[in-house]
């Protein structure tokens, strides 16, 4: 008969599958990994990034994102956008040239690659002849003038990239057009600067890296101007008018220079060097801006002091005696200034920089110059993430209370609305809340807002407070004088130094109903927190829990435990620690769980784990799981980090010896033979390989195993443990070494929760025979479906478990998946994930399936992810293995540890330090960008006013609404866009949402059973 | 060792029969009613009387007439050995503790080397002293070649068995590459191989496996397009009943049949391998072969029991596990015939028996619940 329960063999199954699974890629988050490029489109209003991978990444208003990606996988060297065009034109490292442009299709922008492009110079040039060195798109929309390392301008007909060789500028035709006492100068090198006549599009600038700078009329072919300085020349702006140019110079100076008609070589009206006297750094980058008060802007990039602030990556900005040098933590990548499209005056309002890694973008118009703070391209790794947590559908009241308390921590950056809003997104407002927390090196936990396209920080919670750390978090800000030259001002978030290694965040649990927070550290710090609006001064009680017990003899290894701050601390509103739990040893926490009805909190680490009442303040029991024979979990981590080193070391030399190998060949001869030689390098990795072969021992796993009483999952359930007719609160730990513990526990009720003391009895332990490391515990309820969060049933958010049939044990090992019995432990049913597939379960979660075909059908199942990358559905309660897609690399080992999964479906992991990729395995729960960017659509060009934004809104998708081609379907969803930008309306919906809840609630729990049904219907 | 058969002086008489018994450096001698042996235990009992250890378990052994020390342990083989005894029954006495099992069995009086060595290794004679010779069922194979009829000659199928966890499985694996014929001519495949083996490891005590065989199957799964990884992984989750097909490097040990019906000669192609292994799937899922049924639990009252598989009709539970609880505590127990799948052997290694069945027999016992995947 079991022949005949395969699956894959019903169709209505089959059809319901595709109903409910579908795997995307939706969104990346985040701020692109090694950023290369900067663009930025004044009548789009779209900034694009280029990256050393080869993406460009496309930002407008908030939810208006696009990608792509270059076939090559080279760095994006400069990016264009085309004057009035949604299209824009990007320089690869390998001098190729791309087109690509923003698409309709079906109502929504795509972004695409159109033509490519590598300029090629005369038969036997050298390759440096055609070395593009800058890109002036021409305003006629037609022309690309492409500067050169070997002083030719090329020009380049779009959009099919086709050379016009007679209109190429060439250095000697300059020369022979120069009069006779410029003619002198040795050579004009690569062209460093190209500008076209802010109002005149017959004539451009161009500078020459050795000084020279000319103006050229291109329907006369002839030298207009022509500016010599004595410096290398970096860079020029300019001005609005069109009547005077700024250049800036390798030496930290920069030029002003009148441009008239009457002299043909006129000398520089103002010459300085802005930090001299003493030798300076080059300045790379100038914009002089006028405004309408009068006194203009200047902004420059670089220029510092060599010898004392040379390593700083600043840019200034100085206005009316007003200078301020904005200091970066990381490289500044480039940098622009937005401006009014008014024809005389460019009152800029804006400063946008990228450096290596965060985008900082400055309000210009509100006084002392503060930093915006930005909707999207957050820079998550501002401290290293050490770990995620995600929680789903926020209710309302906890949220508002997050931001509140997050609002208070922002009060520095600027009121000014983001500046950057071009396009339109079409996206579906977010269904529900989302909160993703992410555990800092730094101590910090940062909580984000993660329902949308937009990943927004909302909160962010430091945890140094509580201890005492080497340095005072007071001393950097004090360092900081007023008077001091350059006048520096830190600005970014990104601060990759950790005091202390320590305080890194390892684990985080959070209750959404309660506001209860548990975080979980290296040093085997366990905090509990509770939310607070107000600000509070209170000590943090202190309680260390003895892992160790009744094992003697051993000696820790490892760092020490953190110490303490004694005595009350100030805590900010927001999430404040009031309980402290040190494991001692003070290893790793590797395992956390919250249950915020009993108000109890479980904590495990290699050694063992224990439970602490978090209402009485008091250690309920601590469990020693460390096999007496485990001398490696003792140690510490410091015993690891030596093999570590040693495994490292003999890494980095493989790789050496075949990139010295391979380096050999690659420079001389043509490239043919570099081919050759990269063949050998590989022939010779290969005979290494077989010299020494990579071998894997096999054996089982046995309890003399190291590491087998690392806990790795903990779990709190209201089951029945010990017979059939009670139910009783119950803790559940799973170790490396495939053993399960129960404990039932006895929570006093209610009204003498703080007289009785919580007791804790073992009921049960388990012993996977196979002893993979156990990974998940989950109890289903009588209708197979998992157990509701603590606190869930009483917010009237889910129908209450269904006591009255059998429940189920389900443990997930890192091998096998099982269903067991209870309060029997009875093995029911298994799915031998690793001895079918080789692959290993990574994470586990179980997840609600939502129907995107029926409104109210779902179905609840796990979701896991293995060691190969794969993302697969297996079924509850019957373990069947429902879709699988390959996710992550196999090799990508910190993206697949980086992974968590939502509780509808979706997950985010790490795909570079500081982006996480949003993927999707439901049809119904998707999040990702739909955007309409139209260049014909007439954009209110004013800059952002503080509070403007419902109404533009509106104003915007209407326009795009009139304008629709022949979509009509197009209008209605933005129309809906525009009414759930509006705040007030979107409360409504909210409130009307949260009170349909409860009865929400019934259908779903209905329908779920339905589902069970049908599946079960399926398999027989 | 005296190998003569002749009768010995004063055994004239026809009724009694002369008994020379020997235990440690000891003789004793006695004599016995030829038609009325009684029953062994009686036997037993006058053995402990005479040499004086009343109390003291032993091991009873008789030399038969080919000079074979056969063991006496019940009625039969007991009158069996007074039946046959002409005229003198010589009887070899051991302490159970120190009894040397390979002593038994065929020739085992005039060869020590016996081919039962290799089934009880020395090193398990410390810890399992009960395994007492001539009851089949207490027989454990560690090893076996199976499917030996539907494989290609130039493939070996090598089933281990892990008890415990004293004798390490004992090999390690390697990323290689392998020849295969293909519809182009020869090509280069990778392929995982053998690549030691751990002395005194199970893989190399059984000798069916060598290094530089290559691995082609485990558990009926083809390991051709899984990293090395993989294949480790697999075959550590199923380190309990381990079945590798494995093509041996060394091909002259295969044995080579008559029948050329399979149409795979010499080297056999890959494409071979693809339909044998389809051929072979239906005995072959890995749900029949489970052996690891066996996780333990611990009530609250601290004594380990084996996770019993959850019968559909569930009332039935309570009694299975104390069926089993029964079979631990007494020793030699043996196990009902429909129990038999769950009772694998115990990881606190005091039990071991472990009874051999077909694999087929054991899916015809698998019960209902189990969904093949």
């Amino acid at each position: 008969m079991r022949r005949f329960l395969r699956p894959g063999h019903d169709p209505a199954r089959e059809r319901l599958k595709r109903d409910l699974f579908q795997f995307n890629k939706t969104v990346e988050h985040g701020f692109p990994h090694q950023p290369s490029a900067l663009g930025y489109s004044p009548s789009l209003r779209i900034l694009a990034i280029g990256t050393r991978s080869g993406a460009v990444k496309l930002y407008g208003a908030p939810g208006v994102e696009f990608m792509g990606l270059h076939r090559e996988n080279n760095a994006v060297l400069r990016i264009h956008f085309l004057p009035g065009q949604c299209r824009l034109v990007t320089l690869l490292d390998d001098n190729s040239l791309h087109l690509w442009s923003l698409k309709v299709k079906g109502g929504v922008s795509e972004l695409q690659e159109d033509e490519s492009f590598t300029l090629r110079g005369p038969p036997g040039a050298a390759p440096s002849a055609t070395q593009i060195t800058v890109i002036l798109p021409h305003s006629s929309r037609e022309l690309l003038y492409l500067g050169t390392e070997s002083g030719t301008v090329f020009v380049v007909q779009l959009p099919a990239f086709r050379a016009l060789e007679d209109r190429a500028i060439s250095s000697d035709a300059v020369l022979q057009r120069l009069p006779e006492e410029a003619r002198q100068r040795r050579a004009f090198e690569m062209v460093e600067a190209l500008q076209e006549h802010p109002r005149d599009p017959s004539q451009i600038l161009i500078g020459y890296s050795r000084g020279l700078i000319v103006i050229w009329d291109l329907h006369g072919s002839r030298v207009l101007c022509h500016f010599l300085s004595s410096q290398q020349l970096e860079n020029i702006c300019w001005q609005r008018d069109g009547h005077l140019i700024v250049s800036c110079h390798s030496d930290g100076s920069y030029c002003q220079w009148p441009v008239s008609s009457d002299s043909q070589s006129p000398e520089p009206l103002h010459s300085c060097v802005p930090y001299g006297p003493f030798p300076c750094k080059a300045i790379t980058k100038i914009f002089w801006l006028t405004t309408r008060q009068g006194s203009p802007f200047t902004v420059f990039q670089g220029g510092m002091p060599r010898a004392s602030y040379g390593d700083r990556h600043c840019i200034s900005v100085v206005r009316d005696g007003q200078q301020t040098a904005f200091d970066f933590t990381s490289r500044v990548i480039d940098f622009t200034v937005l401006a009014e499209a008014d024809p005389v005056f460019d009152d800029p309002y804006a400063l946008v920089v990228l450096a290596e890694e965060e985008l900082v973008v400055i309000d210009l118009q509100t006084a002392g110059w503060p930093p915006v703070q930005p909707p999207y391209l957050a820079s998550l790794h501002c401290s290293a993430i050490t770990c995620s947590h995600h929680v789903s559908n926020i209710p309302l009241k906890l949220w508002e209370r997050v931001i509140a308390a997050g609002s208070r921590q922002n009060t520095h950056f600027s009121a000014m609305e983001w500046p950057i809003d071009g396009g339109t997104s079409l996206a579906p407002a977010p269904p529900q809340r989302d909160l993703l927390l992410t555990g800092h090196e730094d101590g910090a936990v940062r909580f984000w807002d993660a329902s949308g396209v937009c990943l927004r920080l909302l909160y962010k919670l430091s945890t140094v407070r509580v201890f005492l750390t080497d340095t005072d978090p007071n001393a950097s800000l004090s360092a900081q004088g007023e008077e001091e030259w350059p006048p520096l001002r830190k600005v970014g978030s990104f601060d990759p130094y950790s005091d202390d290694p320590r305080l890194g965040i390892q684990k985080i649990f959070l209750c959404k109903y309660s506001g209860y927070l548990a975080v979980a550290g290296t040093a085997g710090q366990v905090l509990v927190l509770e939310l607070n609006d107000e600000e509070a001064e209170h000590a943090v009680e202190q309680v260390e829990a003895d892992l160790l017990q009744d094992q003697e003899g051993y000696r820790w290894k490892g760092h020490e435990r953190l110490c303490a701050r004694p005595g009350p601390v100030r805590f900010e509103p927001g999430f404040q620690p009031f309980v402290l739990v040190q494991c001692q040893p003070p290893a790793v926490v590797t395992s956390l769980a919250l249950h915020s009805e009993w108000r109890l909190v479980a904590f495990g680490t290699s050694h063992g784990f224990g439970l602490f009442d978090h209402q009485q303040r008091r250690q309920v029991f601590v469990k020693c799981t460390l096999h007496p024979s485990d001398q490696l979990a003792l140690e510490g981590p410091l015993s690891r980090v030596k093999s570590l080193k040693k495994s490292l070391r003999q890494s980095f030399r493989r790789i050496r010896r075949s990139r010295v190998s391979s380096r050999k060949r690659r420079p001389a001869g043509p490239p043919g033979e570099g081919q050759e030689g990269s063949t050998r390098a590989e022939r010779t990795g290969l005979q290494n390989m077989e010299l020494a072969p990579v071998q894997r021992k096999i054996e089982a796993r046995s309890a003399e195993d190291s590491f087998t009483g690392f806990i790795r999952t903990l779990y709190f359930a209201d089951t029945y443990l010990r017979d059939s007719s009670r139910h009783c609160p119950s803790l559940w730990a799973g170790t490396n070494g495939g053993t399960v513990y129960a404990f039932a526990l006895r929570v006093p009720p209610a009204e003498r929760r703080m007289d009785e003391l919580v007791r804790a009895e073992q009921a049960k332990e388990i012993q996977l025979m196979h002893r993979a490391p156990v990974v998940g515990i989950l109890v289903l309820d009588g209708h197979s479906v998992p157990l509701p969060e603590p606190l869930e049933v009483a917010h009237d958010l889910s129908k209450s478990p269904d006591m009255q049939g059998s429940h189920q044990l389900l443990v997930v090992s890192e091998e096998q998946f099982k269903v067991f019995t209870l309060p029997k432990v009875s093995a029911r049913l298994k799915l031998k994930l690793t001895a079918l597939e080789g692959s290993r379960v990574r994470r586990v979660s179980a997840a609600r399936f939502g129907s995107c075909r029926a409104e109210d059908y779902g179905e609840h199942h796990l979701a896991v992810l293995t060691n190969l990358g794969d993302v697969q559905v297996v079924s509850l309660p019957l373990l069947k293995p429902q879709v699988r897609y390959s996710c992550i690399r196999r090799e990508d080992v910190s993206g697949i540890a980086s992974c968590v999964f939502t509780k509808y479906g979706q997950g985010f992991y790490l795909i570079s330090p500081s982006e996480f990729e949003r993927f999707s395995l439901s049809t119904k729960w998707l999040v990702e960008p739909r955007c309409l960017v139209d260049s014909a659509e007439p954009k209110n060009h004013g800059h952002p006013r503080n509070g403007s934004g419902p109404e533009r809104a509106l104003s915007q998708a209407r326009n795009s609404g009139n304008q629709s081609d022949g979509e009509e379907t197009r209008s209605s969803p933005v129309m809906e866009h525009a009414l759930l930008n509006d705040e007030r309306v979107l409360k409504e919906i909210q409130s009307t949402l949260e009170g349909d809840r409860g009865s929400s609630g019934d259908w779903r729990s209905q329908r779920v059973a339905t589902g069970y049904s049908l599946s079960n219907g399926g398999a027989e | 060792m005296n190998r003569s058969h002749r009768p010995g002086a004063g055994s004239g008489c026809l009724g009694t029969m002369e008994v020379k018994s020997k235990f440690g450096a000891e003789f004793r001698r006695f004599s016995l009613e030829r038609s009325k042996p009684g029953k062994f235990e009686e036997f037993y009992g006058l053995l402990q009387h005479v040499h004086k250890i009343p109390n003291v378990d032993v091991l009873v052994g008789y030399a038969d007439i080919h000079g074979d020390l056969l063991p006496i342990n019940n009625d039969d083989n007991y009158h069996k050995a007074v039946s046959t005894a002409n005229p003198l029954l010589r009887i070899f006495i051991q302490k159970k503790e120190e009894a040397d099992y390979s002593a038994f069995g065929t020739d085992t009086l005039i060869k020590k080397k016996n081919v039962l060595t290799n089934v009880l290794r020395p090193d398990n004679h410390r810890k399992k002293p009960h395994i007492v010779i001539s009851m089949p069922q207490d027989f454990r194979p560690v090893s076996s070649i199976i499917d030996v009829d539907i494989l290609p000659e130039t493939h070996r199928r090598v089933r281990l068995y892990k008890y415990g966890t004293e004798k390490p499985l004992g090999f390690y694996i390697r990323d290689g590459s392998s020849v295969r014929v293909t519809p182009h001519g020869l090509e280069k495949v990778p392929g995982i191989f053998i690549s030691r083996l751990v002395p005194g490891g199970l893989a190399q005590s059984t000798g069916l496996l060598a290094v530089n065989d290559e691995v082609l199957e485990v558990n009926g799964i083809e390991v051709s397009g899984k990293s090395l990884d993989q294949v480790t992984d697999m075959m550590i989750a199923n380190s309990r009943n381990l079945i590798i097909t494995v093509r041996p490097a060394n091909q002259r040990n295969n044995v080579v049949r008559n029948s050329r019906t399979s149409g795979s000669s010499g080297q056999s192609t890959d494409n071979s391998l693809l339909g044998f292994a389809q051929q072979t799937e239906q005995s072959f899922e890995p749900e029949d072969e489970d052996s690891d049924e066996d996780d333990i639990i611990i009530e609250d009252n601290g004594v380990p029991q084996q996770i019993p598989k959850a019968v559909p009709n569930t009332e039935s539970l309570e009694s299975l596990t104390q069926i089993e609880l029964s079979f631990e505590s007494g020793q030699n127990g043996f196990i009902p015939s429909n129990e038999a799948s769950l009772a694998a052997p115990v990881a606190s290694g005091t039990n071991t028996e472990f009874e051999t069945r077909a694999p087929d027999q054991k899916l015809l016992e698998e019960d209902g619940t189990i969904i093949t995947l």
